[in-house]
């Protein structure tokens, strides 16, 4: 799946570029997309490196255990193959608590400590397990309660009412949430039927 | 309004004032555990160079050669006839692409038809309740090393399409 459309991309892209006289952009563009790739993870050094160091203390000292605790029982549902106080649960808690807020910086390392606990609960496969993509599916999906870019973006066009968009926002999230997971459990059973 | 603005600010600095405030009444070696964890940050983020070039590269390719605007003019009269608003359409098909690219077009839409206009208030909508979804899929599971990546595109991009129509329906009736 992935490999397809990778390639397809490129493919359709050079064969347009040859019809449409634009091989000029093009040469540009896939020196300009490894230089953004590269930009965009040199960023993520900074806050990944920080967060992580922050979330080993949180763990150390039984954050994530207490939090996903208290937020087990509805997490719970959505992941079911994860063991009662398993880390990953702790770890998948902040992401979407994060993610929330709007803190998409703090999401991140978040969610991939929770990838890294979930891979080791699939045997350290290179495979996606179900609960790697129900948590994908939560967060492309990505609750969120306050959508600070968008409010700043709003703020610098002279917006009467910058923030009349989060009731909005909110409602839309929760129905796309709503929906990724649906969405994920049709896949799950498909999945589970094509096996059997 | 004006505690989520004020509620955003403190959120950060509170999480870290309560982490390390709770590492030390449990005697955790704070400082010494911080540089362990941190440490994981940086061989991390080298590990997910190579995926995000390969994806960020066949994503500029596809934008620049003009191919996107060719498939996005195809689809156009059928999404207009099902009442989606012309001027949203790059941006719903972008959104799942590319991060930065949204970003730039959200703020272009707000710019030419007023934060407060129908469609300032569908793209900021918009931009706000969809997440990139190749982004987050080449990051959370090239961080981790996972290559076969089952259903989970075709889950993302199909809640990205909930989400689009979501958006679309709601602010047409909180806002028309």
């Amino acid at each position: 799946m992935v490999n397809i459309i990778w390639v397809s991309l490129f493919v359709i892209g050079l064969v347009f570029a040859g019809i449409n006289g634009t091989m000029d952009q093009v040469n540009e563009a896939i020196f300009q997309g490894a230089k953004e790739a590269v930009t965009i993870c040199i960023g993520l050094i900074s806050v990944l490196t920080f967060w992580l160091g922050l979330m080993r203390i949180a763990e150390k000292a039984g954050l994530l255990l207490g939090m996903s605790r208290l937020l087990q029982p509805i997490v719970k549902r959505l992941f079911p193959d994860i063991p009662k106080d398993h880390p990953a649960m702790g770890y998948i808690l902040s992401n979407m608590s994060a993610n929330m807020f709007g803190l998409g910086n703090a999401a991140t390392p978040m969610g991939i400590k929770a990838m890294e606990e979930l891979k080791s609960l699939n045997g350290g496969k290179d495979e996606a397990s179900r609960s790697m993509i129900t948590l994908l599916a939560v967060n492309t999906a990505s609750i969120t309660l306050i959508p600070t870019t968008v409010i700043a973006i709003r703020i610098q066009y002279g917006s009467v009412s910058p923030t009349e968009i989060v009731g909005t926002t909110i409602l839309a999230t929760a129905c796309s949430t709503l929906g990724a997971i649906l969405v994920d459990r049709f896949f799950y059973y498909r999945r589970m039927k094509r096996r059997t | 309004m004006e505690w989520v603005t004020t509620v955003s600010m403190w959120m950060i600095p509170s999480i870290i004032a309560i982490i390390l405030i709770a590492g030390t009444v449990k005697k955790v070696p704070t400082y010494e555990t911080f540089v362990e964890g941190a440490k994981e940050g940086v061989s991390m983020s080298f590990s997910i160079i190579p995926y995000l070039v390969g994806m960020l590269v066949a994503i500029t390719v596809f934008r620049e050669s003009g191919a996107m605007e060719f498939f996005i003019s195809l689809i156009r009269p059928a999404l207009e006839m099902a009442g989606i608003p012309a001027d949203i359409v790059p941006l719903a098909l972008i959104r799942p692409l590319s991060g930065t690219g949204a970003l730039g077009m959200t703020s272009d839409l707000i710019a030419t038809h007023g934060p407060d206009s129908f469609i300032g208030r569908l793209a900021s909508t918009m931009q706000g309740s969809t997440d990139t979804t190749f982004y987050v899929l080449t990051v959370y599971f090239g961080a981790v090393g996972i290559r076969k990546m089952g259903d989970a595109l075709k889950v993302g991009l199909l809640a990205d399409l909930i989400g689009v129509f979501a958006s679309i329906i709601i602010v047409s009736i909180v806002f028309l």
